[in-house]
């Protein structure tokens, strides 16, 4: 079994190099839709993608989060990628696959991967 | 419907999350004798009213506005009766909502529990202003995770970090898999 002495020694091992999330206005927001349509739809494995990428890749100005039906539900499961001082981009069918793809050329090369947007006589 | 349970659990607790809970206590115990599976999500959020939890039932209520149906509760009431077992939900005003499911351990038509370790990450690592309580038990085994514990060992150190978050996901996965012993649930 795992214990919490393990998460303790984690804890030591961190002291002082805890990097401090910058929530300033530089932040993009990934935001997945967690409703009962996302979640039917496979928004799950996609969130658990997109937020294993931003760590893995250490891109501290982008946070992952959930919201509930945005309303589309057709089109679950959706993301949004909201940048200051840009458009929204609405990513729609995701998969974990796509997200690699989202995660690599959007949030990284600033690329809309247009594959994958909603039309925009649709949005 | 939803494919496995685990996903079920997932979109109730959002329920939870919107009722403003702070404690959310989930609890999967599987009864290999009894034949019995019972899962259970509770919380101290907002509660219903009596007429709002007769109505939950029904896929054509919802509390949002972004569309008009709402089949959370109804899938997992669902995939509930549909193995020969029961679903309740016990609330009020202020007082928290409790939902409970028991299902038929071996019916034909009970759909795998699958991945718990997911969904109980997810919700702990996307909610981080809400304390949850998990208990897995098979049997005579068992093992709980308590973010409140966590957070006494971590202080201010966010359960996003990328070693927490780790710790956290190995936490889950290697007890359930120590607590199930090789039962397929």
């Amino acid at each position: 079994m795992k214990s919490l002495e393990e998460l303790k020694a984690i804890r030591d091992r961190m002291q002082g190099q805890v990097g401090m999330r910058s929530e300033d206005d530089t932040q993009t927001r990934v935001v997945v839709g967690m409703a009962t349509c996302g979640i039917a739809s496979g928004a799950r494995p996609v969130l658990t993608a997109l937020s294993d990428l931003v760590q893995e890749k250490n891109l501290h100005n982008v946070s992952v989060t959930q919201t509930g039906c945005i309303g589309l539900c057709q089109f679950e499961p959706i993301v949004e990628v909201f940048e200051p001082g840009q458009e929204k981009v609405t990513y729609i069918k995701m998969t974990p696959e796509k997200a690699k793809d989202v995660v690599e050329q959007h949030l990284i090369q600033g690329r809309i991967v247009k594959d994958y947007i909603i039309p925009k006589t649709l949005g | 419907m939803m494919p496995e349970l685990s996903l079920n659990v997932l979109d109730v607790a959002q329920n939870s999350v919107r009722a403003e809970a702070s404690l959310i206590e989930i609890s999967v115990l599987a009864d290999t004798l009894e034949d019995k599976l019972t899962i259970q999500i509770q919380d101290n959020g907002c509660g219903m009213t009596a007429e709002q939890a007769a109505h939950v039932e029904d896929p054509f209520f919802t509390t949002r506005t972004t569309r008009k149906v709402g089949l959370g509760v109804p899938f997992f009431k669902l995939a509930a009766e549909s193995t020969g077992g029961s679903f309740s939900i016990d609330t009020a005003p202020g007082a928290g909502t409790t939902v409970t499911a028991v299902f038929k351990l071996s019916h034909i038509d009970r759909m795998p529990l699958g991945d718990m370790t997911s969904t109980i990450y997810t919700l702990i690592t996307m909610n981080e202003q809400i304390d949850f309580l998990y208990l897995y038990q098979v049997d005579d085994r068992s093992f709980t995770l308590d973010t409140r514990e966590f957070r006494q060992v971590l202080g201010d150190v966010s359960f996003q970090e990328p070693e927490i978050s780790a710790y956290i996901k190995e936490y889950l996965a290697e007890n359930e898999q120590e607590t199930r012993q090789g039962i397929a649930i």
